[in-house]
């Protein structure tokens, strides 16, 4: 009789044990999914690292760009005048359009304008 | 007392020659070599544990591990991943290099132009041939904006072109330059305080501004040290990313 009551004690124990634990694990569960669904709001500037890794890099990374543009620019146009012995036109023409490409580059870098390489990968 | 000195390649020896080139061992070979030992030391030595809870030397593994694949991961997406192994490297190399010629006496293998292009090139080509390997012919793409009226197209793709050939160019010098100039200005500033002592004592009281100065310097460099090398790093996961996804 003792036995039984015992018995019957100890398998009603677990089954309500059991019952609240996975009450408890559901609750967890959602609760984290709530949490998972705040993330991404927490960390949309880690989305576009390209804008903000840190202040300074963005800075560094500022420094070359737009001479970079103007300096393939004139190299295309020098070597253009040289094969083809248009001199000054190849060199206007192509410093004017380094410059431009120049400008584009410090643009994107900087986030201005949204360019190719400044597009988060998900967003195609 | 010469601020450029600390730059010069000198033949360690040599071992043999092609036509009336000499192939040489020189210094920077030798600061190379030290840093590949390092990384080597720090990425197979340090993980052989493999404890579950990381020692000191296992964590900086594991953190730039989890740092460069990070990086990568936000910005070319888990497809970038496969190009793990080359921006690890490259942050990698580029870091210790870097670190390594603050050392005084040591040598800056970045100090030199030649290292940064062929860095800078080896992540242009890469990118070209991937792209094209991966998206054939839609890799034009990456210069032809959408939503671009037809008669100004042609002149954008242009200045696009002009753009990505651009890309190499401001990849090396940027490390490059930067490298240079802070050993240079270190350099100067540090002669500054012998200039100053041979003055006597007066000399060497006002020493103590450029001897400031200059550790501030060596804090500044560390830190630049650091930031080139991730800019370096995630400058090529955003061309990579261009590889990877073409078209705006």
């Amino acid at each position: 009789m003792a036995d039984d009551t015992r018995e019957g004690g100890e398998r009603d124990q677990p089954a309500a044990d059991e019952a609240a634990l996975s009450a408890r694990l559901q609750r967890l569960g959602e609760r984290l999914g709530q949490r998972k669904a705040e993330r991404p709001s927490d960390s949309e500037p880690g989305q576009r690292p390209t804008t903000d890794p840190s202040a300074i890099a963005r800075g560094f990374r500022l420094s070359t760009e737009l001479v970079a543009g103007v300096l393939v620019g004139a190299a295309i146009g020098w070597l253009i005048d040289r094969a083809l012995g248009l001199s000054p036109w190849g060199m206007i023409v192509f410093l004017l359009l380094g410059f431009a490409a120049g400008v584009l580059n410090v643009m994107r870098a900087a986030g201005v304008i949204p360019g190719s390489n400044l597009d988060p990968p998900g967003s195609k | 007392m010469d601020p450029i000195h600390q730059f010069q390649i000198t033949n360690i020896f040599t071992f043999g020659r092609i036509g009336g080139t000499e192939l040489a061992f020189t210094n920077s070979a030798m600061f190379m070599l030290i840093a590949l030992a390092i990384i080597l030391a720090l990425t197979l030595g340090a993980t052989s544990a493999r404890a579950i809870v990381p020692g000191r030397l296992q964590s900086i593994a594991e953190i730039s591990y989890e740092f460069i694949a990070q990086t990568l991961r936000s910005t070319a997406g888990t497809e970038g991943m496969k190009f793990f192994p080359l921006v690890f490297s490259l942050f990698m190399f580029i870091l210790v290099v870097n670190v390594i010629g603050l050392i005084p006496y040591a040598f800056t293998v970045t100090s030199h132009i030649i290292v940064t292009v062929a860095l800078a090139l080896l992540v242009f080509i890469t990118v070209l041939v991937y792209g094209f390997w991966k998206n054939g012919l839609r890799f034009f793409k990456l210069f032809v904006p959408s939503g671009i009226p037809i008669y100004i197209l042609p002149l954008v793709t242009f200045i696009e072109v002009l753009s990505f050939l651009s890309r190499p160019v401001s990849h090396s010098v940027r490390l490059f330059a930067n490298m240079l100039a802070g050993h240079i200005t270190l350099k100067v500033f540090a002669g500054f305080i012998t200039m100053l002592g041979a003055l006597g004592f007066v000399g060497w009281v006002g020493a103590v501004l450029p001897l400031g100065l200059t550790v501030a310097l060596m804090a500044l460099e560390l830190l630049v040290a650091f930031l080139q090398a991730y800019v370096f790093a995630i400058l090529t996961c955003i061309y990579l990313n261009d590889a990877i996804h073409p078209g705006h």
